[in-house]
């Protein structure tokens, strides 16, 4: 291709690719950040659409990804309206720096721990203990140091009495997904993910036990208003909105359970 | 920061897990950069001298990692070369050996993540060569080989060793790839940019400092001596 009309192709699919973007920046005002735990993305993202739907809500922008990740930029400054975290110690970070707003925190949704192992595995492994087996090579768990997956699944390992057996065959993943991706593939013989999630790929893997109740804390998604939201009634209505009765019903569908009111 | 607390911090950093963090970096590093010189002086080589059909989509193909955004080379790699994956499967089923979460698969992944800067600047060297100085030679009746081994190369010394040392500083500080083909095994395969990810995250704020501090450093020293090197020699 000659230099002049590659060019002129580059500018073509540059004015192609930014056309749907570019008005949205006249509603800049209008909009609402928040910042949300990855295992919420797809629930998040339905009630999203739900909820504006109703007409005359701010533009909702997602913002997700691990909360310790997330809890870091709002604690850096991020302008964030509102913050759902996967545990509860993120948000009681941000609430002891002083960046909450008072009143606004509340428990939106709880999920179970499970063990995974790939769907068409042969290893025989039923329980948290099945993991200590000797066919078991390596295990895929979230980051204890950065992720509250790691810390719950930790926990569970703990409780089960297997940590230092099964001490040589873990292996850190950067994200949930991406240790729901190695037990999919069979890249590693188990995982241990939330509930929500395993079901989000359930024809790959397959559940093999859930933690006991005693075995962790409770996995409670906590949301709460932050300090210098652009629009606090605006903020509160989502809250308000995210833990009515109609936004329960939605979280169960995806597997999530609703602490009682 | 006084140079008190800078001392201190410093002085913080040699603990046993972090020194076990730099020197897996500096060995990842290291055989990922011999792996590039032979591989990214040959490819560069082919690149330069030779007229075929697909060259540039070839170039094309070597150079992608260097813009593609790491994630996406990673989950190539794992594609590839899993347990389950296309190379990986053959491996696996012939040696019982899976390279996923190992130090080699770290390797991998700065290997093909910094073999890009290898293969731009020493291409570009051998391109610049005088081409009547390898006419004379082949006129002398040398061999082609001989010509590429006495001529070319030492000609294009200033860039392949330009290209080796950026692509020595790339790999030390290669994450996302290796993030997913190495995962995070403390012990194993947490190279230094993964414990710094670690220690922030975790907020664990004066080991992700001295880190920080201790990579920025080395890092800048790596990319000095690669403008020394290539100005000064030949």
């Amino acid at each position: 291709m000659q230099p002049r009309s590659l060019m002129r192709c580059i500018i073509a699919l540059f004015a192609l690719l930014s056309s749907g973007t570019l008005p949205v920046r006249a509603e800049e005002a209008r909009e609402m950040t928040v910042s949300a735990a990855m295992s919420l993305k797809t629930v998040l993202e339905d009630l999203g659409r739900r909820y504006q739907e109703r007409g005359n809500a701010p533009r909702i922008i997602f913002n997700f990804g691990a909360s310790g990740d997330l809890a870091a930029q709002i604690a850096a400054g991020a302008p964030v309206d509102v913050f759902v975290s996967a545990a509860p110690e993120d948000m009681d970070r941000l609430e002891s720096a002083g960046l909450v707003q008072k009143g606004t925190r509340r428990d939106i949704a709880s999920n179970t721990v499970v063990l995974i192992v790939p769907a068409r595995s042969k290893a025989s492994i039923t329980a948290f203990s099945g993991l200590a087996r000797p066919e078991v090579r390596w295990i895929a768990l979230g980051d204890p140091r950065t992720s509250p997956a790691g810390r719950y699944a930790d926990d569970v390992i703990r409780h089960a009495g297997i940590r230092e057996l099964i001490q040589d065959r873990i292996v850190y993943a950067g994200n949930v997904r991406q240790i729901l991706d190695y037990v999919a593939r069979g890249e590693v013989d188990a995982g241990i993910v939330y509930g929500t999630d395993a079901l989000s790929r359930r024809k790959d893997v397959s559940v093999v036990a859930t933690a006991p109740a005693g075995s962790h804390p409770a996995v409670v998604y906590p949301i709460a208003m932050l300090k210098g939201a652009r629009s606090e009634t605006a903020a509160q209505d989502l809250i308000s909105f995210l833990v009515s009765r109609t936004a329960s019903g939605i979280f169960r569908q995806y597997g999530f359970s609703v602490p009682a009111p | 920061m006084t140079s008190a607390a800078l001392a201190g911090e410093c002085y913080r950093m040699i603990d046993g897990a972090i020194l076990h963090s730099l020197s897996l970096s500096v060995q990842v590093a290291a055989v990922s950069t011999v792996l590039i010189v032979i591989a990214g002086t040959a490819a560069s080589y082919l690149l330069a001298r030779r007229d075929f059909r697909g060259r540039e989509v070839l170039d094309m193909l070597l150079t992608l990692p260097l813009v593609l955004p790491p994630t996406v080379t990673g989950y190539y790699l794992i594609v590839l070369f899993g347990r389950n994956g296309v190379i990986g499967k053959a491996l696996y089923a012939w040696t019982g050996w899976t390279i996923l979460f190992t130090w080699q698969a770290a390797v991998l992944a700065s290997f093909v993540v910094a073999l890009p800067l290898m293969i731009k600047t020493t291409r570009a060297a051998i391109e610049s060569i005088d081409r009547t100085l390898l006419d004379a030679s082949s006129t002398l009746g040398h061999s082609e080989l001989w010509t590429a081994c006495k001529v070319t190369l030492p000609l294009a010394k200033r860039g392949i060793i330009a290209g080796a040392v950026l692509s020595f500083a790339r790999a030390m500080g290669e994450f996302g790839a290796t993030l997913m083909v190495a995962g995070n095994i403390p012990g194993r395969t947490d190279t230094m940019p993964l414990a710094i990810y670690s220690a922030a995250s975790s907020g664990d704020r004066s080991q992700a400092n001295a880190m920080v501090l201790i990579f920025t450093v080395l890092s800048g020293f790596f990319l000095y001596a690669a403008n020394r090197l290539s100005r000064r020699t030949a």
